[in-house]
């Protein structure tokens, strides 16, 4: 009795889960009716969920698959590689005709984009690149220039300072610690800030892309160091919770810590707007389009770029108050 | 018994040592700022109201011989929902509302613990695997109700559960000295601690003795859920905003490591709630502390680790022996001789 009952509990729990865990279920099931015909099949690997980007970047592909007419399976690995590996390999398996993901982190791909390669289904990269030394492991990588991002940054901040003589202090939130917006965004924004002296980065510690660790960290930074001038945070929602540590410390963010953030997503660009941000430097997630063109000529055989760069541009404040009401993400 | 033997000694040296760090470091320590205690003493004692909350209900399911795998997700289940409900408020500063949404929101978390108490008591699922269930299926049920979205609030009264001050204390570590104080009458002033000591050392013992040890169980787990509900208001609102991803990620590891610093053994029985705030207070003033060092963020881990091992190897009595036993025996040893 007991048995049957707790058999039950889990039967239903299983379902339960599925349903919860799988969002995409109704295009994995599209694509079973869809599989006679010659739909392509698409197996995307996200990153996670961490983040607004990272949800508008997620809801871009969904689309721009469903108007192209590309059958999506999709696989979230919650940040994991371990996750991330395998289900690049369920969708070897699979056997679909190309699949796409946005790595993790950039070291250790090679054994499995080598299955990849043997099974002959075509890689594309997005958002973030991979340090494979063979690059005829992936077809294409799309996605911006991190270290240009870092780049734009800095040279903001070199502007703000020109011609002035005196000691900037700069503390940085960075990234999830080995990846590769984290790696670019920090060595693009180092070179950058060399051109003057004064400008000095003093404390650097990893918030993980996230707010609630952007808000302790950036409490700590606080209380260790007396005089902080600028705030450079690799994305919005790690700013967004410096600027709650910042407004409990007695500050204004934006006039007595200047904040610097890449991304540009609503609650960053909102922010922006009211003047809480001083600069954010565009990433943008909407890749859905341009990643299912290069799908498509993948699958048909056509040579691609090896590098396709996504257009973007940088905020200041008055250009947030413009954009704003037309901002989609 | 000299002090240096007490079971809390180390982890409270461990403590003042990394406090003592800190008050060089920072600049502001404890310091007076719009009529509150501001500083770093301050961000320790609120950062850790969320880690201290879940621990004190880890540390009475581990008492009753079980574990408690999905706190986290029941974090982020009770943020998710109460800034869902605060989002569609239409005046997100009344304070009822937001009184009246913190409660359904608590009434969430509790029945998801009846139903972990349930599993494990009534249908006698291991601890362990049934916890896990809702460590899984609770995560994705929290992005079902924010739609994998971050949620965002602007209400005054939500944030002040965790920004906010009350007799020029933080709100949110008042609300954890609270339920810490409240367990500990309930468990020390009245027969509770022994029946919960009783079911950990021996169920079948306990019930043959007369203890309804079933319902002692479901009471533990209830009561972790309705502590992990309330740290995921105080987490969602410190960043006005729930995220279901990273809400409480891996803070059921964290809460036992508070658990097992804190001298509780895992197998059940023997108990301590103060050991237990202890080890969660010296989990978050690591996690400043490392900041205020200027640990690489590389090292981060390794260092955490270093601190964490050094803890348990302090508190192991033959360990202790060893080392610091070899200078004190050693002259004995002489008069045996001469």
């Amino acid at each position: 009795m007991r048995k049957t009952l707790s058999v039950a509990v889990f039967g239903g729990l299983l379902a339960v889960s599925a349903l919860a865990g799988c969002g995409s279920s109704d295009d994995s099931a599209k694509g079973g009716d869809g599989g006679s015909g010659d739909k392509i099949v698409l197996g995307f690997s996200q990153v996670g969920a961490e983040s607004g980007w990272r949800t508008a970047n997620t809801e871009s592909i969904k689309a721009s698959a469903d108007a192209a007419g590309i059958t999506l399976k999709f696989a979230n690995a919650n940040g994991k590689q371990e996750q991330q590996i395998a289900d690049i390999r369920s969708f070897i398996t699979q056997g679909v005709d190309v699949i796409a993901f946005s790595p993790v982190v950039t070291s250790g791909w090679d054994a499995v984009l080598k299955e990849a390669k043997d099974a002959d289904i075509p890689v594309v990269l997005t958002d973030r690149a991979v340090d494979s030394q063979d690059t005829s492991l992936y077809k294409s990588f799309i996605g911006s220039d991190f270290k240009l991002e870092g780049k734009k940054a800095g040279e903001w901040l070199l502007k703000q300072y020109e011609g002035k003589n005196e000691p900037v202090n700069i503390v940085e939130l960075q990234g999830t610690t080995g990846s590769a917006p984290a790696l670019d965004r920090q060595s693009g924004f180092q070179e950058a800030i060399k051109a003057n002296p004064n400008l000095k980065i003093v404390k650097s510690q990893t918030g993980d892309f996230k707010r609630a660790d952007g808000k302790t960290v950036m409490e700590a930074f606080l209380q260790s160091e007396k005089d902080i001038d600028v705030l450079y945070a690799h994305n919005d929602d790690m700013g967004l919770g410096a600027i709650e540590a910042i407004k409990a410390a007695g500050k204004k963010p934006g006039t007595d810590i200047k904040i610097i953030t890449v991304d540009a997503v609503k609650d960053g660009m909102t922010a922006l707007a009211a003047g809480e941000i001083n600069f954010i430097v565009e990433c943008s997630p909407l890749l859905g389009d341009q990643l299912m063109q290069t799908v498509k000529k993948v699958k048909a055989g056509e040579s691609v770029e090896q590098r396709i760069v996504t257009e973007e541009t940088t905020f200041t404040q008055e250009q947030a108050k413009e954009a704003l009401p037309t901002r989609k993400y | 018994m000299s002090i240096v033997k007490k079971r809390l000694f180390w982890p409270s040296l461990i403590l003042v040592v990394m406090l003592g760090i800190n008050v060089f470091t920072s600049n502001q320590f404890l310091t007076i700022q719009d009529g509150h205690l501001f500083g770093t003493l301050i961000d320790i004692l609120r950062g850790s109201a969320p880690l201290v909350l879940v621990s004190v209900g880890m540390t009475l399911v581990i008492a009753t011989g079980g574990i408690d795998l999905s706190v986290g997700a029941v974090m982020a289940i009770s943020g998710a929902v109460a800034c869902l409900l605060i989002q569609d408020l239409g005046n997100q500063n009344s304070v009822a509302s937001v009184l009246l949404i913190i409660g359904i929101a608590i009434a969430v978390a509790l029945v998801l613990g009846l139903w972990n108490g349930t599993l494990v008591a009534v249908v006698g699922i291991q601890p362990i695997i049934a916890t896990l269930i809702l460590m899984v299926a609770g995560r994705g049920l929290a992005q079902l109700v924010t739609d994998g979205q971050i949620i965002n609030v602007q209400s005054g009264p939500y944030s002040t559960l965790a920004s906010g001050f009350f007799l020029s204390l933080p709100v949110a570590f008042l609300i954890a000295v609270a339920a810490v104080v409240l367990t500990i009458l309930l468990t020390r002033r009245t027969a509770l601690g022994l029946l919960l000591e009783s079911v950990g050392g021996s169920p079948t013992a306990s019930r043959l003795a007369g203890i309804s040890a079933r319902r002692i169980t479901v009471m533990v787990y209830v009561v972790a859920g309705g502590f992990a509900g309330l740290a995921g208001l105080i987490y969602s609102a410190d960043i006005k905003s729930a995220d279901s991803i990273s809400a409480g990620n891996l803070i059921e590891l964290d809460a036992i490591l508070a658990v097992v610093i804190g001298g509780t053994a895992l197998i059940g029985g023997r108990f301590s709630i103060i050991g237990t705030v202890l080890g969660a207070v010296i989990i978050q003033t690591l996690r400043i502390t490392v900041v205020a060092l200027d640990i690489p963020d590389k090292a981060n881990l390794l260092f955490k680790a270093v601190v964490v091992v050094a803890l348990c190897l302090s508190q192991s009595p033959e360990f202790r022996a060893k080392v610091f036993g070899r200078f004190k025996r050693r002259p004995a040893v002489e008069k045996v001789a001469a």
